[in-house]
């Protein structure tokens, strides 16, 4: 196999690995923040009891996120040396910003989160928590800057010529709201508030169908799918936008998610389909004729640029990109019918006497993680063959002086120590949802214990 | 040798400089407890080892996080060529780092003898090995590495392994040791604590004999780092700072003043970067086969408008980066105690 393959299968193998986590760490950090807020103004000891259990959890995903992140941020470097000389001007600023503004800010105060119940006064701790959900979100905001600055770079000018070209920084704040890093930021986001949302009513669920810590799992279970609902139906908003974007600023990447390939028709989208490359046609698929031109110009006669308007060797492969991003509409879609109708039966009342959906609402929780990695999935395969869209071919990014044979070697040693990785992940996670939350947290300990001392809002 | 002058690629040196230092000052004592780490018998014993780095040790990890991306954005040319041209030797080290990260983190949660036997070898062979690689790389870059025309390295995984590279390995490994060890005393108490007293005084006579010996080596064989320090010698006062901070921590360590040994070992560390700094200016990698090729500070830097507004976020940034981790180190402050939420 050459370097280039290589290269990608491992840095696609390990960004998919690290991205099982960070939504799980965001996703979490917001209920955190909500339940700790809970507690603090209704001092109810199975709140307390609650942060506890699912900052257990939260510590788990985040140790397995830094571990995996440090060897992303690395990875660049590494494997991809012409792109980092290319890029470094605009892509490490950044980077580097992640590191000043989120790492540190996540890191420090976990400490407080995971080992100061019994240090600080408990708005210190809740200060920390939300500064833990803050550093989260922040480091989402400059990987995903990054990132967007690759599919839609701006903000920039090339300096130098040929093997000397790199983009330099004009307009800081142009390359931070470059035009598709709001659309692309939001997306992410939501689709990591339900990652987190749907984990907890997921194990709550499961609580109530084994009859275990009814009270706590009723509890977790209502503002996980609180929020699960909200995230889930902005996901709508923020899908629709990056779509437009898609549509605007990557032609070839959105006719290559519906299989478009008339240069410059109407196109409809399809529910589901395979597309053949050859045949430069769309089979098995029930097409919705119109709908695509509808939905990015308002028209449904509008024409839609497709694939035949670029030359071959500019377009992404295209049967791949569709099958990722039809997978990630069809979760997405999915989950917003599920969580409208968990709600409302939750709303009657009736939602913990059916077995069957809690059963389905256990499931749920790999709803989002597979949407996650098939919309990250189709984002970068649809960006091909560029690695900085328009500007450098992936091809070009690679490190000149790495040979394959040490590319093979490092992949099957991520491939070994990220499924040893993952096995101890899921043992711990089943070990920790088996043990359950802790009947001494409900009594808080230390200086926490001063807020049971004051009147409960609601006794 | 050119003037010293003033400009923002000097400042990023400097930046990049201070966060690796700050690096190997917090990072530095929780690779040397892990390196130490098999040394103790008892799981109790283990347990305070672990813990006493529980709540700092991954916030630590964050500066090298951050001096890689502050190389990377500051010094793009540096960052692809080291990245690129060590391939190997930091694929070693992630696959250590990943591997300690996670034997903390898991190791307790299991009571069974062979798990937490298994995973108290992987803290301590990852720590050991992460300290040894960290090493090895600064050794290549003092000693210099073969760089080509366009500035890519062009030598192999082996040749990486010099005597003088594995020298300053084997130094680092010692450095963070000692540094550990001192950790270790100021936060556990009773019987583990007069143990690690008693590392220490070895450590630092395990640290000396590295030291003088790679300092020797360094005189002997590398010219190109004494340059800046004959041209300026009142760089001479740091040596001697480095000198008297080594000196003073058995001094404190036998006062019973464990902290104060901490911060002289501290003190040790910023001396010795602040050297390895003027001995490089301004070279960032030296290039051993043809010095013209070698990075500097000018040739391998981002634009002036980029470092501008590095500078400005990290004038931002920092501030409250410090600001807040002393805050949590003073929470955590005093000796370790072992409870339910403990590892």
């Amino acid at each position: 196999m050459d370097v280039l393959l290589l290269s990608r299968i491992q840095f696609a193998f390990t960004a998919a690995f690290h991205y099982l986590y960070p939504p799980l760490s965001i996703g979490l950090g917001v209920m955190l923040v909500i339940i700790e807020a809970i507690w603090l103004k209704t001092k109810n000891p199975v709140y307390h009891q609650m942060a506890r259990f699912w900052t257990k959890v939260f510590a788990l995903t985040f140790a397995i996120g830094v571990a995996s992140g440090i060897v992303m941020e690395f990875e660049f470097g590494t494997n991809w040396a012409t792109y980092s000389r290319y890029v470094g001007d605009v892509f490490g600023s950044a980077l580097a910003a992640e590191g000043i503004f989120a790492f540190f800010l996540e890191s420090g105060f976990l400490a407080v989160l995971l080992f100061g119940w019994d240090k600080v006064g408990p708005k210190l701790h809740f200060f920390s928590t939300c500064m833990v959900c803050f550093g989260a979100h922040f480091s989402a905001i400059w990987i995903v800057v990054a990132n967007s600055w690759q599919q839609t770079p701006a903000g920039y000018h090339i300096v130098g010529e040929g093997l000397n070209a790199r983009a330099e920084i004009t307009d800081f704040w142009a390359m931070v709201f470059n035009p598709s890093s709001m659309d692309r930021l939001s997306h992410v986001i939501c689709g990591a508030w339900q990652a987190g949302a749907w984990l907890v009513v997921s194990v709550s669920a499961w609580y109530l169908l084994k009859g275990r810590y009814t009270d706590f799992a009723k509890r977790s279970l209502k503002i996980g799918l609180a929020l699960a609902l909200i995230a889930s139906l902005l996901q709508l908003v923020t899908g629709h936008d990056s779509a437009e974007g898609v549509a605007k600023n990557q032609p070839a990447k959105l006719a290559a998610f519906e299989g478009h390939y008339e240069a410059n028709g109407p196109a409809g989208m399809y529910l589901f389909g395979w597309v053949d490359e050859d045949g430069q046609q769309v089979k098995f698929g029930p097409n919705i004729p119109g709908l695509l031109s509808w939905l990015v110009h308002g028209d449904a006669s509008a024409p839609v640029t497709g694939l035949n308007a670029f030359p071959k060797e500019d377009r992404p492969p295209v049967n791949f990109s569709f099958q990722m991003y039809h997978l990630m509409v069809a979760i997405g879609v999915g989950l917003i019918a599920l969580a409208v109708f968990s709600v409302i039966m939750l709303w009657r009342g009736k939602l913990f006497e059916h077995r069957w959906l809690l059963r389905i609402l256990v499931v749920a929780v790999l709803g989002p993680q597979i949407a996650n990695q098939a919309g990250w999935f189709a984002a970068e395969v649809g960006r091909q063959p560029w690695i900085v869209y328009n500007l450098l071919r992936t091809s070009e990014g690679l490190s000149k002086v790495v040979t394959a044979n040490a590319v093979l070697s490092s992949l099957i040693m991520f491939t070994f120590i990220y499924t040893l990785l993952f096995a101890v992940f899921v043992y711990l996670l089943n070990h920790k949802i088996q043990h359950g939350p802790d009947e001494a947290d409900l009594l808080p300990t230390g200086r926490l214990a001063r807020i049971m001392e004051e009147p409960r809002a609601d006794a | 040798m050119p003037e010293v002058e003033f400009s923002l690629n000097l400042v990023w040196f400097i930046l990049v400089g201070m966060l690796f230092t700050g690096y190997a000052m917090l990072d530095g004592f929780d690779l040397g407890i892990g390196a130490l780490h098999l040394f103790t018998k008892t799981d109790e014993e283990r347990r305070l080892m672990l813990n006493s780095i529980g709540p700092v040790w991954d916030g630590n990890e964050v500066w090298l996080v951050t001096g890689g991306g502050a190389l990377f954005a500051a010094f793009p040319m540096v960052y692809a060529t080291v990245f690129s041209g060590f391939y190997l030797a930091f694929m070693l080290l992630l696959c250590a780092l990943i591997f300690r990260a996670v034997a903390i983190e898991f190791r307790s949660k299991q009571p069974m003898r062979w798990w937490r036997q298994m995973w108290d070898i992987g803290f301590s062979a990852g720590s050991f090995l992460s300290a040894l690689l960290i090493g090895v790389a600064m050794g290549n870059i003092a000693w210099g590495v073969p760089l080509n025309a366009e500035h890519e390295y062009a030598g192999t995984f082996f040749d990486l392994l010099k005597p003088y590279p594995l020298l300053i390995g084997v130094t680092t490994v010692a450095l963070f040791m000692m540094h550990g060890a001192i950790y270790g005393v100021m936060k556990t108490e009773g019987e583990l604590h007069d143990r690690l007293r008693g590392w220490v005084n070895r450590c630092i006579i395990f640290f000396i004999v590295c030291y003088a010996t790679s300092s020797m080596a360094t005189l002997l064989y590398l010219p190109h780092m004494t340059e800046t320090l004959k041209q300026y010698p009142a760089f001479f006062a740091v040596a001697l700072l480095n000198m008297l901070a080594i000196a003073n921590i058995p001094r404190e360590i036998h006062k019973g003043r464990d902290f104060n040994a901490f911060l002289s070992s501290c003190a040790a560390m910023l001396a010795l970067m602040v050297l390895f700094g003027v001995g490089m200016y301004p070279n960032m990698v030296f290039s051993d086969i043809a010095p013209e090729n070698s990075l500097t500070i000018f040739n391998a830097a981002s634009s002036q408008k980029t470092l501008g507004i590095m500078l400005i976020i990290a004038l931002i940034g920092v501030p409250i980066v410090l600001t807040y981790t002393v805050c949590i180190y003073w929470i955590f402050r005093g000796k370790v105690k072992l409870d339910r939420m403990s590892y």
